[in-house]
């Protein structure tokens, strides 16, 4: 690849270096977050962590596709549901059953995404939506799966992962920094990869991209069943980190992809930065405002107008155009604001 | 010279709107064709059509001997025909030189390449690493013919080329088509400026209304002739 003086000159910045040791250093001690952290602390960081991974997949999905889904909780129920029933009565090793829950809720993601796009935009949306409710309702319908009150891992499965307590925990916390970790290095291998540019392109103008040959259907379907795949496989650690699924959690579209798309949103769309920055705030203001009840959900709301009214490139996008920072570059930068006319 | 690209009563709508009514066109291998008229005539249409970026229903449309009616636009670009789309349309998130290389995705192999590219524009040597959208207009135009160059077209559709641009960078654009033409590539130009047009087309093809009303070689047509297929009225010189 050539090098790119205008990135490089932005990779080159101190603020920059310095947001990259921070980043470097915070992975550092999530790696080794079992030797210092409590258990509810991992417990904290296992959910931020999920969440890190649902926000880049929803990001990937709506910043660089262009595609907007509110039905991403299709596929964490569905990997929740597949992983519990692989490992219940198809006897997979529940740490097998982990991504093979995700690779069967790419292969259903294959049909039910070929009717998704059938739509286009706001329809597009929505019918992600209804094959959500479908599978949540189909869901229900299962008897061997609890039906509408759902079903709760056995025991003994739980415990087939480590003997003790502790042991138990660590493993499930470093599955979590795992899909979390991968999802970062996914996204931003994928943008690096010659995928990237044609994603980059889709990104700035659909047509544009489409005029000189960018397969950009097949792109955006690409997309689609690999972040079905992930989303299926975090759903899947999310419920056997809960050890009981129903319908109704699994399929929720306020926990999976209302809050999820308020990460990204915040954060700063169409960035890889933008939904860590994203989680990172959305947590604390969890932890501030716990106790709130209903203003809590409110007050998240207010600030997702707020930010979309302010400055819509969120967080990480407003400050990344201000200071010129980049902590993962991938060469392609996105700039909202339309450019100076030339001519 | 053999047909490369033949329309036959090719009709196009936007919604119930229609904007072509069965327009004949044909370009030969290695020939450069105009298309003029004026706003609203159908050209830009024409081109949506033929590249597949508006859904075609029966009607012909033969490109190399295929037809290519109704195939998705990627599968009309493999097939060789690029378009210069109308207002450049670079990607504002890639450097000049990514925006060259995106254009050889899913293109043809052949002679143009990065290097040819800069050689036939070589003003963008020193801009490759900026962003495309920080390039006056006349390089950024350069940019997205190299674009549409990159995916080794049989077939070149430029569409208005020379909108908001100066004289003399218009001049250093067309400079290029010779060059292009030696290359093998037939070329499609829409244009409002008729004089550009007929300096550098073998034949020309006059729209109004989205019907063709005049065709011929530049040397056969005389400037009433266009001037009456270009807006409908006689004018006194016409007359």
């Amino acid at each position: 690849m050539t090098t790119l003086t205008a990135s490089s000159a932005r990779n080159a910045k101190p603020i920059n270096f310095v947001l990259r040791l921070a980043l470097g250093l915070a992975v550092l001690a999530l790696a080794v977050a079992p030797m210092w952290a409590g258990r509810a602390e991992l417990r904290l960081m296992m959910e931020v962590l999920s969440y890190l991974a649902l926000a880049q997949m929803w990001n990937l999905l709506a910043g660089y596709s262009g595609l907007i889904s509110v039905g991403q909780q299709a596929y964490v129920g569905l990997g929740g549901y597949l992983f519990f029933a692989l490992a219940m009565f198809a006897g997979v090793p529940v740490l097998a059953a982990l991504p093979l829950a995700a690779v069967v809720t790419a292969l259903i993601a294959l049909p039910s995404g070929w009717v998704a796009f059938r739509l286009q935009g706001a329809y597009f949306a929505i019918g992600t939506w209804v094959i959500a409710e479908v599978f949540r309702l189909t869901a229900a319908q299962v008897g061997a799966l609890g039906g509408g009150s759902g079903i709760s891992l056995p025991v003994a499965l739980a415990q087939s992962i480590a003997e003790s307590r502790d042991g138990r925990e660590t493993v499930m916390y470093y599955l979590a920094f795992v899909i979390g970790i991968a999802s970062v290095a996914m996204v931003w291998g994928l943008l690096r990869s010659k995928w990237g540019l044609a994603l980059t392109a889709i990104r700035d103008s659909e047509p544009a991209a489409e005029a000189v040959g960018v397969a950009t259907r097949r792109v955006k379907f690409l997309i689609y069943i690999v972040t079905a795949m992930f989303t299926g496989l975090t759903g899947a650690f999310i419920f056997l980190q809960k050890l009981r699924i129903t319908p109704d959690a699994a399929f929720s579209v306020n926990d999976w992809t209302a809050f999820v798309i308020f990460i990204v949103v915040i954060g700063g769309l169409g960035t890889i930065e933008g939904p860590i920055v994203g989680v990172i705030v959305f947590f604390a203001l969890r932890e501030i405002a716990a106790d709130w009840g209903t203003w809590y959900l409110i007050m998240m709301g207010a600030i997702a107008i707020a930010v979309m009214l302010v400055d819509k490139r969120g967080i990480w996008g407003a400050l990344r155009t201000r200071y010129g920072l980049s902590i993962l570059p991938v060469g392609f930068v996105l700039d909202i604001t339309p450019p100076a006319r030339k001519d | 010279m053999t047909t490369l690209l033949e329309t036959r009563d090719l009709k196009a709508f936007y919604g119930d709107f229609q904007a072509l009514f069965g327009i004949d066109v044909t370009v030969a291998d290695g020939e450069t064709v105009a298309l003029i008229g004026a706003n609203g005539a159908g050209k830009s249409t024409f081109l949506r059509a033929i590249t597949g970026m508006l859904p075609a229903a029966g009607q012909q449309i033969s490109f190399g001997g295929q037809t290519v009616a109704g195939w998705a636009a990627d599968r009309i670009h493999k097939a060789g025909i690029a378009m210069v789309p109308e207002g450049r349309r670079l990607f504002p998130s890639l450097t000049v030189e990514e925006n060259l290389l995106i254009g050889a995705s899913g293109g043809r192999k052949g002679p143009w390449d990065l290097a040819a590219v800069y050689a036939l524009f070589p003003d963008l040597v020193a801009k490759k690493t900026n962003p495309g959208t920080a390039l006056s207009g006349g390089q950024q135009q350069m940019v997205a013919i190299g674009r549409a160059l990159m995916s080794n077209p049989r077939l070149l559709l430029c569409d208005e080329i020379s909108l908001g641009l100066a004289p003399k960078v218009i001049k250093d654009i067309y400079r290029a088509v010779p060059q292009i033409r030696e290359g093998g590539t037939a070329i499609l130009v829409v244009e409002q400026d008729v004089g550009q047009a007929l300096a550098v087309a073998d034949r020309v093809y006059c729209f109004m209304e989205g019907r063709v009303t005049l065709t011929g070689t530049p040397a056969e047509l005389t400037r009433a002739q266009i001037a009456q297929a270009y807006f409908g009225a006689k004018t006194e010189e016409a007359a």
